[in-house]
């Protein structure tokens, strides 16, 4: 007792604030400041440049009631996640689950998935741009060579163009792939054994075992995948400017063209608040529903 | 029968192998090509039907990217600025990270709870007001929109990172090195910082990737073409002299941008793989 006293005595709250206080700062300068003001310019007509005008909810019935394109790009933006995210988390799983069986190569194989992860950007983008080029691109070519398929014109055929940057992406599963790995060397082999000598088949053991062990990794990166999807704004920036036809004209493409295209601060202000609003309600569903599908180890313990 | 089930396990083992393989080859492949593409001469790289591996190797599209006096410009800005900003975010995220493993506050949990909260908060919601200060005080087109996240924690997640690292590091080794008279900056510096390499180094390869690779906020910030970084500048040479025809050139500045990357991905594939891991797991 004596020697805890002694020891909280070294623990000063001004240490803490010497060391946290320059997150502090930025937190309140970069984060919470803007944040305030931004919520405030989602009622205001402003430009950027002169004081906002303060025009009520106009900003609010305009996106509901008249912007076309706000429903377009939401609904773009929520397909794109609704598919990309479970499948990027479906096919990491699986080759987690391959790579989990300690094969020869396997450090090699994992350093390979994971590399396009690493390099995602606009080069790898540019390069994509021209893979996926009707005649003179390499993934037709291929497509016609192997299976005999004639491709799609990728990024210029509007029915395509949001599947391409979907299946691009896929390429970036390797982070998804490693936390999962991870994950599933974290699960005590004795259960297996133990499941084993019950007569347990490898399927049974993966949906009894496996997956309620794994709920809490996949959770996690549920939640952080479905937050950077409904974000998405380079690949269509760079790839299709939105096109052709608008179909893959995402969320952040229309926030960033009313800001910097039509200096609508005010608006894209708005249009920002309702995307929070849209990830905070996502967010808040698969909280609640983690409920029922993840399992924590305490709770046997 | 015995023979029979050592057979099933053998053949699974191949085809998993076999799996690994293609799906390796499939990942590999946007990568091979982009590379084969910058040695295509001028009639390879409008060629149909197209051919994967360049022949007659041609260096025309890196001769005619190095006689560009802008890009290597854009490799120092970017360099420079990626250089500045690990530095920045390895002490201030440290900095912190210390004080929410270390240090004790009555409101530390809130805050931490706060700090964690931040990585929910899409940056479209501060942007354009973030936008608005920076450019009154004058430093739309500079570099100081970019750099200065990085003096202030450079984001929750290596913060978060750190944290988890220094708070395995045992209290009994600072709370001795305090009652022995060293300061809390000692103790940082001294006890914790050298204990915590792995850490450190998964932040500084991170954040250099973060840096290198980013397009928003350079595209956002910087105006002139001579200040732009890698990522801007090949997304400004697309529109010049990108034409789906001659894909040479734009695939040898995007070769040159990938190199540095993967470069530091061979030589510290370790420190990549921890990041995730450690992110993803204790998260």
């Amino acid at each position: 007792m004596k020697k805890n006293r002694k020891r909280n005595g070294i623990y000063r709250e001004k240490d803490f604030y010497i060391f946290v206080g320059l997150w502090i700062i930025g937190f309140i300068a970069f984060t919470l400041i803007p944040m305030g003001y931004s919520l405030y310019a989602s009622f205001t007509k402003w430009d950027g440049v002169s004081a906002p005008q303060f025009n009520g909810v106009q900003n609010y019935i305009r996106m509901f009631v008249q912007d076309e394109r706000f429903w377009g790009s939401l609904k773009n933006t929520l397909y794109y996640t609704v598919v990309s995210v479970p499948l990027n988390i479906g096919i990491a799983l699986l080759l987690a689950i391959l790579l989990n069986k300690r094969l020869p190569g396997t450090n090699i194989f994992r350093g390979i998935i994971y590399a396009p992860s690493v390099l995602a950007g606009v080069a790898v983008y540019m390069g994509w741009t021209y893979l996926y080029g009707n005649d003179t691109g390499m993934i037709n070519h291929l497509l016609y060579k192997i299976f005999h398929i004639i491709g799609p014109n990728w990024l210029q055929d509007a029915n395509w163009a949001m599947t391409a940057l979907i299946i691009m992406n896929v390429f970036t599963c390797g982070s998804v792939m490693l936390i999962i790995l991870a994950g599933l060397q974290d699960v005590p082999a004795i259960y297996y054994e133990a499941a084993k000598l019950d007569g347990a088949s490898p399927f049974k053991m993966f949906i009894k075992i496996t997956m309620p062990m794994l709920s809490p990794v996949l959770f996690y990166v549920l939640i952080m995948q479905v937050i950077g999807a409904l974000q998405i704004f380079t690949q269509p920036y760079i790839m299709t400017q939105g096109g052709p036809m608008f179909s893959t004209y995402t969320f952040g493409l229309h926030l960033y063209n009313q800001a910097f295209r039509y200096y609508d601060f005010g608006y894209s202000c708005a249009l920002a608040w309702v995307l929070f609003a849209v990830i905070m309600s996502i967010s808040i569903v698969i909280f609640k529903s983690s409920k029922l599908w993840v399992f924590y180890r305490e709770d046997v313990d | 029968m015995k023979q029979k089930a050592f057979f099933k396990y053998k053949t699974s083992k191949i085809l998993v192998e076999i799996i690994l393989i293609i799906v390796a080859i499939m990942f590999l492949f946007p990568l091979l090509w982009m590379f084969c593409a910058s040695f295509y001469d001028t009639t390879q790289a409008s060629q149909y039907p197209p051919r994967l591996f360049p022949d007659p190797i041609s260096l025309r599209s890196y001769l005619y990217v190095f006689s560009d006096k802008r890009i290597p410009r854009y490799f120092l800005n970017t360099f420079l600025l990626t250089v500045i900003c690990v530095v920045g975010t390895l002490i201030t995220a440290s900095l912190t990270a210390f004080g929410f493993a270390k240090l004790k506050s009555r409101f530390k949990n809130i805050l931490f709870f706060i700090l964690l909260s931040t990585m929910m908060i899409p940056s479209s919601v501060t942007l354009l007001p973030t936008y608005t200060i920076f450019s009154k005080f004058g430093l739309v087109n500079t570099y100081w929109p970019l750099i200065i996240p990085s003096l202030f924690g450079g984001g929750a997640f290596y913060i978060f990172l750190l944290r988890q690292f220094f708070a395995a590091i045992p209290n009994e080794l600072s709370e001795a090195a305090i009652v022995d008279g060293c300061s809390w900056f000692g103790v940082f510096w001294k006890v914790v910082f050298p204990n915590a390499k792995p850490a450190l180094i998964v932040v500084v390869i991170n954040q250099f990737v973060y840096s290198w690779n980013d397009y928003f906020a350079p595209m956002i910030y910087l105006q002139q073409p001579e200040k732009y970084t890698v990522s801007l500048g090949i997304s400004f040479f697309k529109s010049m002299y990108g034409s789906m025809i001659d894909v040479g050139p734009m695939m040898a500045v995007a070769m040159l941008a990938i190199v540095p990357i993967l470069i530091l991905y061979i030589s510290c594939q370790k420190y990549f793989i921890e990041g995730v891991v450690t992110s993803g797991i204790k998260g």
